[in-house]
């Protein structure tokens, strides 16, 4: 029996770390993270579980430790958002050609520039190419299941790739939710211990972790991560089922809403995903056919499965939560049309800007990109490709 | 109640308006429901004004915006309202509910036309009369669940007794007082 609560996304991923007690725990507060490891210490001081808690003077240094900490054996992990991301991002990469299992809980806020302390998906975008595993969440209780999955994915011996699990910032993070807990028991077992094959504090088998490698082996190495990440494909579907059987919850690459027979298809990932099933719904009554894609896993980005779950769409919208400035669209947009061009599926596909800094997404919002969708298929309306959507007018 | 409802709070910084919709949220998950309770994010300031939200219904919640034409807004400082537009798309079958010692005769001309049901409280008085100092939140909490009809005022009392033996557990002294303040502004609101 899983266990009826109410707790924002913060508080869901704090007990998640609660009952699956990571070996090491670094980080350095920065809103709106902030209190996922505020609350995990606490738990530690309260003796609830046995983490060793880093606290350091910056994020460059968190993800330093967690690494050092992930090397030697450990199970190890850090939170942050925005900025903080920002400023770990030589080590990102370096977590990930290190094949370095650490999970990040990232909850996902705007870079400065203007400063702003909302949410879009600009910090986890600019890492998209990082080598980690990028896993975004619609609410509290996606955010905590993606939790509980994250480090038996990053560990599985095919994968070994460092896991961002994302969620929108504020308005998940700190929007108290309805929300299915699993039991502490079930939770332990299904992550079981932690037993690297090769780690630094075994005197048995000394190693190098991240040497120097010059052209004779860099190649190799990045070949070996994207081998890696191709593995992750499959272990993230494993774990997926193996979670099924202890929570009920299904998940996969992405979430197909009223999807089977849509013929216009809104793509989007994260908290606007459920917002955008609200205007699914209304059109549905008026018997138009719309649906939803919610794209949960962007890194590996499973192409190949979203063109074949588009197939039947007549018009695309794909909503992108932050910018890239290619002058050419947005990060999940691109992707999604280079899916669609592999597939040689020509349906109308146009890629929009929303919610950058926190501007708010509503149905209403959802229900007008349906329209244009459909008013493009009906009466040859021409669609603007790149379009900044919620403006101010 | 048998209709999902929205409520926006409007109060300021310091004022505990966000606190209100998370208890408000936390009774009504307790009496079974499905809730979102979740302030609006800007610049955090002692005194500025806030708003929050809440979506309290019987089935699962799914919309993350914030909420632009409530059922019932509350506003927990009178002087917002000429500061903000606290009626702005609120439901002209719905209701506001506002913090004052004014009568509702003389709050309506300030509503900028609304024609919706206007319900007074003077927090400060029932909150000075229970508690002994300004605490506005507990009676606020109490006139929007018994304006919007969020559920049995008994089965709020018994919800709201438990919360605070867990909430006070250090100082039960204040228990009674917060009770009495509910219990004093089913009575007063209006």
């Amino acid at each position: 029996m899983s266990i009826r609560e109410r707790m924002s996304g913060n508080e869901a991923v704090a007990h998640a770390i609660k009952q699956i007690n990571p070996d090491v725990m670094a980080a350095f507060p920065i809103t709106p993270s902030t209190e996922i490891p505020q609350m995990v210490s606490t738990f530690i001081a309260n003796g609830e579980i046995d983490t060793e808690f880093i606290p350091v003077e910056s994020e460059h240094s968190s993800m330093s430790a967690a690494m050092g900490a992930s090397a030697a054996g450990a199970r190890s992990l850090t939170a942050t958002s925005s900025c903080g991301l920002a400023y770990m991002w030589e080590l990102l990469y370096v977590a990930a050609s290190d094949r370095l299992p650490v999970v990040l809980a990232l909850v996902n806020r705007a870079l400065t520039g203007p400063i702003n302390i909302n949410c879009d998906h600009s910090d986890s975008m600019g890492a998209r190419d990082a080598g980690w595993i990028q896993i975004y969440a619609e609410n509290n209780q996606e955010a905590y299941d993606n939790f509980i999955q994250s480090f038996l994915i990053a560990e599985h011996p095919d994968v070994r790739l460092p896991f961002m699990a994302c969620q929108d910032g504020f308005i998940t993070s700190h929007a108290v939710e309805n929300i299915e807990l699993i039991e502490d028991d079930k939770v332990k077992e299904f992550v079981g211990e932690y037993h690297p094959e090769n780690y630094l504090l075994n005197a048995e088998m000394p190693m190098a972790v991240g040497p120097y490698a010059n052209s004779p082996f860099y190649m190799e190495t990045k070949k070996n991560q994207r081998i890696a990440m191709e593995n992750a494909k499959r272990v993230i579907l494993e774990v997926a089922e193996k979670f099924e059987k202890i929570s009920g919850r299904k998940y996969g690459f992405f979430e197909e809403y009223m999807l089977d027979d849509a013929e216009y298809v809104i793509v989007i990932m994260g908290s606007a995903a459920g917002t955008t099933k609200d205007a699914v719904d209304a059109l549905r009554e008026q018997g138009i056919k719309a649906g939803l894609l919610k794209l949960r896993v962007f890194r590996p980005f499973p192409g190949e499965e979203i063109a074949a779950a588009l197939k039947n769409a007549k018009a695309i919208a794909v909503l992108d939560r932050a910018e890239s400035f290619s002058a050419y669209g947005g990060p999940v947009g691109s992707e999604v049309k280079s899916a669609l061009y592999d597939a040689k599926n020509t349906a109308d596909c146009v890629n929009y800007f929303y919610g950058l800094g926190g501007r708010d997404y509503t149905v209403e919002l959802a229900e007008e990109i349906y329209r244009e969708l459909i008013d493009s298929v009906e009466n040859g309306t021409a669609l603007e490709q790149f379009k900044y959507i919620g403006l101010r007018k | 109640m048998k209709k999902n409802i929205e409520i926006r709070w409007h109060g300021r910084g310091g004022q505990g308006a966000k606190t209100a919709a998370l208890l408000l949220a936390d009774v009504a998950f307790n009496t079974g429901m499905h809730v979102q309770g979740f302030p609006e994010y800007g610049p955090e300031r002692m005194g500025a004004p806030i708003t929050a939200y809440n979506r309290i219904g019987q089935t699962p919640i799914r919309v993350h915006s914030n909420i632009y034409n409530p059922d019932f807004v509350v506003v927990v400082d009178e002087t917002l309202l000429h500061a903000v537009d606290v009626t702005k798309g609120l439901k002209a079958d719905g209701a506001i509910i506002i913090n004052t010692e004014k009568t509702k005769e003389e709050i309506i001309p300030l509503l900028k036309g609304y024609e919706g049901r206007v319900y007074t409280i003077d927090a400060r008085k029932v909150s000075m009369a229970t508690l002994g100092k300004y605490f506005p939140n507990s009676p606020m909490l109490a006139s929007i669940v018994k304006v919007a009809e969020i559920m049995d005022q008994d089965v709020f009392l018994e919800q709201m007794e438990a919360s605070y033996k867990h909430k006070f557990a250090k100082k039960p002294e204040v228990i009674e007082g917060n009770m009495n303040a509910l219990r004093m502004a089913f009575a007063e609101v209006k």
